[in-house]
Parts: C-alpha cells; structure tokens; sequence
C-alpha cells in the first residue's frame, strides 16, 4: 500500500531534529533507517504529519572509544555496528546479536539505535544491550540525559524516550567477557520466537559473573537475574543447564502463531543454556 | 512536494515527488525504470532490491526523498549493453531462474554479496541471499549461479555476449 501523505524534513543536527519534532506536533515522528517505520507506514498503521529524518546527523554516526567504554551513534546501520572494530572488540555479542537481525540489505538501511527506540519485545538488539549494560544518552526541549539500560526499555514498544525527543546514542562499558547471541526462529530470515544474549566472566574454567538479556519473553527484553545468581560458580556443562533451567523465571511469555507461551518457556530454557555454554567455552 | 537528483544507473534525474513516494515507485512509474519490481507489502521478498550508494537495500522500504543526492544501480544498469554482468551470465548459465520475478532482486543482492565476499562459501551464500525469496526454482540453482559467478568474477572479464 502507500503511505498518507505527510511532510518530509531531514536535519543535520539534534538542536533541528529537536525543533522540528516540536514544530510538527504530536504527530511529527523520527525516521531513521525506517526499516521498522516504513513497512508500518505502507499499511497505514501509522499516520505521522512531518517525518523528522536523523539519518545525516554526525554525531548520530559511528562509534568512538571513550576509554573504558565505546558510544555507538544511534544512526548507525546495523552493518556498520557489526563490522565495526571497536564493536567487535570491545562489545562483540552486539555484533553477534546485530548479525541475526533481519537480512544484509535490511542490515544496510536498519539502524541500531532504531532498532532500540523501537522496541520491538521479538527484536535482537534490546537484549544484548541489556546484558551490555548499555547506557542511553536522550535529547530533548529540556536538554540531555542518560538513561541506564535498566530503566530504558518501559514496555511493548516503548522506551525512556519521549515523543518530543531523541535517542542520540548508547555507550557500552567495554567487555572482554566470553558471548554468544543464541537465537531461535524458523526460517533463515525472521524475527526470533525467543533470544538469549550472553556475556561470561570465566576465571580458571570457574564462572565468575554472568549476564543474560531475554528477548521476546516479555513485553520488552529482559534479563535473566535468577539464572545469571544460580551460574555463579559453575564449572561444568551439566551446571550451566541447571541454572538454565530457571530463565522462564519471572518472565511474561505471550502466545502467538509462532509458539505457545509454555514452549517459548521452554525454549528459554534451552536456547539460554546453549548461549551460556557457547559464551563460557564450558 | 519535494525536489530531489538522484544518480540512476549513471544518469542523473530531477523530479519533484510526494515525501511517501517509495524509491521502487518512483523509478518504476517516474523515470521507467520497471527492470526493478515489487513482490510484496512487508519488506520480506527481496525483489526490489537495488544498490544504494554501492549497498543492497529493498526499494520498497527507502523513500525516493531519502535518496536524493545518492547514486542508485538497478539491473538495468548492470551491464554495458553489450555483454552480461558476470552474474546475470552466471544465472543464465545455471539456470538460476524460472518465472523471473523475483531475479532482478536475487541478481542484485549477489551483486552486494560478492563485492564485500568475492568468494563465499554456499552457507554464505544462503546467508547473504536470506532476504531475496524465490517461488519457484528452489535455491539450488540460485546458489550455484552465484558461486559459479564468483568463479567468472574471479577468472576476469567474462565472454558473456548478450
Ligand atoms: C522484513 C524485516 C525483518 C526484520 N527482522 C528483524 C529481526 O530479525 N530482528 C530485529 O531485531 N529486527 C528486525 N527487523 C527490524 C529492523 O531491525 C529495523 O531496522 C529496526 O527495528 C529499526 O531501525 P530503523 O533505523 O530502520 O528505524 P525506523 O524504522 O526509522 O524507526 C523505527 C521507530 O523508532 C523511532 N526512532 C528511530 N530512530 C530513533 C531515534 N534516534 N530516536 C528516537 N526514536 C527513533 C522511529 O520514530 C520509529 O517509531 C526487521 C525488519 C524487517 C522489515
Ligand atoms: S517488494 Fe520490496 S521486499 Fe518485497
Ligand atoms: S524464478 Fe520465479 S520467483 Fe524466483
């Protein structure tokens, strides 16, 4: 289908990004990669006045080294967040999540950040942010702030970010922690029927710290804090699918043409304990 | 209405278009490049698919404002007129094709995948193609047109004659 009629302005700074959304009112929307937004447009599920275009502000572009961490600008397409250097060395299980997200040409026109304001409960990248322990940096009338991963995603397609703002980009406190995006679909392009990002600190084959981000087991990404407590101290394959057994703790599954609620527990359960394993090499 | 010049198979256009146009609309209906085709309304097939600025990207999902200033190729543009791009060579050859529809898509995305991996392993291949659907070759043929590609690719200028 085509989309109803609207305004069209592309920007290239956030101080024009900020005035634009404020002048076209509640309706104005950000349009980044629109990868998300324009298949949404074409079935006229969404009816915005202006499109405010943040695909050419430069500081929304690319990722740079602030010493202990890396701060990925929200713009940055999905392929260059995964063949970035930094990104590989530095938050490599973004790059593992980011490479099962959709296909390459998706990948060259989707944007990280987009996919994050989005918030999509299927989407890959919320949960390895998550087990990032990533930090958002939102503007708006108001100025700047930093929003911690924990409190950003806030519900089914809904996040810390205002409609009368934007994201302008994520820092990731570097990790050198074994990881491994482990995701469950059934065809080779889709979205995941359940996720499960992993990032390990494993000290003389003993693991030290864990952290796992869930995605589509609630109506946003969540972390896995019963089975990150239970890997504490695990050093065997048979342990590590013991405390895998508890990743539908807590969690809020919902049922749909994809899967039952109780096999995407399941799956949880499965699926956490092989992203567990590949991440720790145990 | 906005104005915009957009680089298609190396000529340049000026129009003014509606913001909501969508790329594969306007080359399709406002310059008449119909070589590049829609299959679907949910970004899934693949056979729109055109290069952006060099990169693979669905038409259906770009809106022709947001390619104003870029330089678009579709397969139209892929050979000189008188001999085949090594890839549509290479889908002739292997009969990487039946109905055709969704091909200008398929050639397109082969075209990307071998200019960042100029010799990919068949998983690579299915990988990189994961986002071009096909009703009805199957996709073994598609595969091995690609990697029978990569070898002409490889080999030098091909003797495809048109
Ligand atoms: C066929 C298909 C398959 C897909 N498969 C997957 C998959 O397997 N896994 C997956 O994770 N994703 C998948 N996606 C979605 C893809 O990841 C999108 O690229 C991503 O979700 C959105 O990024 P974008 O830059 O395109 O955002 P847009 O489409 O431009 O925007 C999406 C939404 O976020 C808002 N927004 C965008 N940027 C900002 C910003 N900087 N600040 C505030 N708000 C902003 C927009 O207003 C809009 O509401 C798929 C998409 C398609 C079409
Ligand atoms: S028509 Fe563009 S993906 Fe199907
Ligand atoms: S050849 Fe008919 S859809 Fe692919």
């Amino acid at each position: 289908m085509i989309p109803v009629e609207f305004d069209y302005v592309k920007v290239t700074s956030i101080d024009q990004a900020i005035s634009a959304l404020k002048a076209g009112g509640e309706d104005a929307k950000i349009i980044s990669g629109g990868q998300s937004l324009l298949p949404v447009l074409r079935l006229r599920m969404a009816e915005p006045s202006v499109l405010v275009d943040c695909g050419s502000i430069d500081e929304m572009l690319g990722v740079r080294d602030d010493g202990g961490s890396i701060t990925i600008g929200a713009a940055t397409t999905h392929h260059g967040v995964m063949n970035d250097p930094l990104v590989q060395e530095h938050a490599l299980l973004l790059a593992q999540a980011t490479a099962t997200v959709a296909d390459p040409a998706i990948r060259h026109r989707g944007t990280t950040g987009g996919a994050l304001a989005h918030a999509d409960p299927a989407g890959d990248v919320p949960a390895a942010a998550l087990a990032l322990n990533a930090s958002f940096v939102i503007a708006g009338p108001g100025g700047r702030r930093t929003v911690a991963a924990k409190d950003f995603f806030l519900d089914y397609f809904t996040t810390a970010v205002g409609p009368d703002e934007i994201l302008v980009s994520f820092s990731i406190p570097k990790c050198d922690w074994g990881s491994h995006y482990s995701k469950f679909n059934r065809t080779a392009q889709a979205w995941a029927i359940v996720g499960a990002a992993a990032v390990v600190n494993v000290q003389g084959g003993v693991i030290k710290e864990a952290r796992i981000g869930l995605t589509n087991m609630a109506p946003t990404a969540i972390r896995a804090s019963t089975v990150e407590a239970a890997l504490v101290g695990a050093s065997s394959a048979a342990q590590i699918t013991a405390a895998a057994m508890h990743a539908a703790d807590g969690t809020r599954a919902t049922s749909d043409l994809h899967a039952k609620a109780d096999y995407r527990e399941h799956l949880a359960r499965v699926i956490t304990a092989r992203a567990v394993r590949a991440a720790s090499g145990i | 209405m906005a104005h915009i010049t957009v680089t298609v198979d190396g000529t340049s256009y000026t129009s003014e278009v509606e913001p909501r146009k969508l790329l594969v609309h306007w080359l399709r209906e406002d310059i008449g490049r119909v070589g590049t085709v829609v299959g679907c309304d949910t970004s899934n097939c693949g056979a729109c698919t055109v290069l952006l600025n060099g990169r693979s990207v669905k038409s259906c999902s770009v809106l022709a404002v947001q390619a104003d200033g870029c330089q678009v190729t579709t397969i139209q543009g892929l050979s000189d007129g008188n001999e085949w791009h090594p890839v549509q060579a290479a889908f002739k050859e292997c009969h990487g094709l039946q109905c055709g529809y969704c091909t200008p898509g398929m050639v397109m995305a082969a075209v990307d995948l071998l200019s960042e991996n100029p010799k990919p392993s068949e998983s690579e291949i299915r990988e990189g193609l994961e986002g071009n659907l096909c009703r009805c070759t199957g996709y073994h043929n598609i595969v091995k047109s690609v990697s029978y590609a990569a070898d002409l690719m490889s080999a030098g200028p091909t003797k495809g004659a048109k």
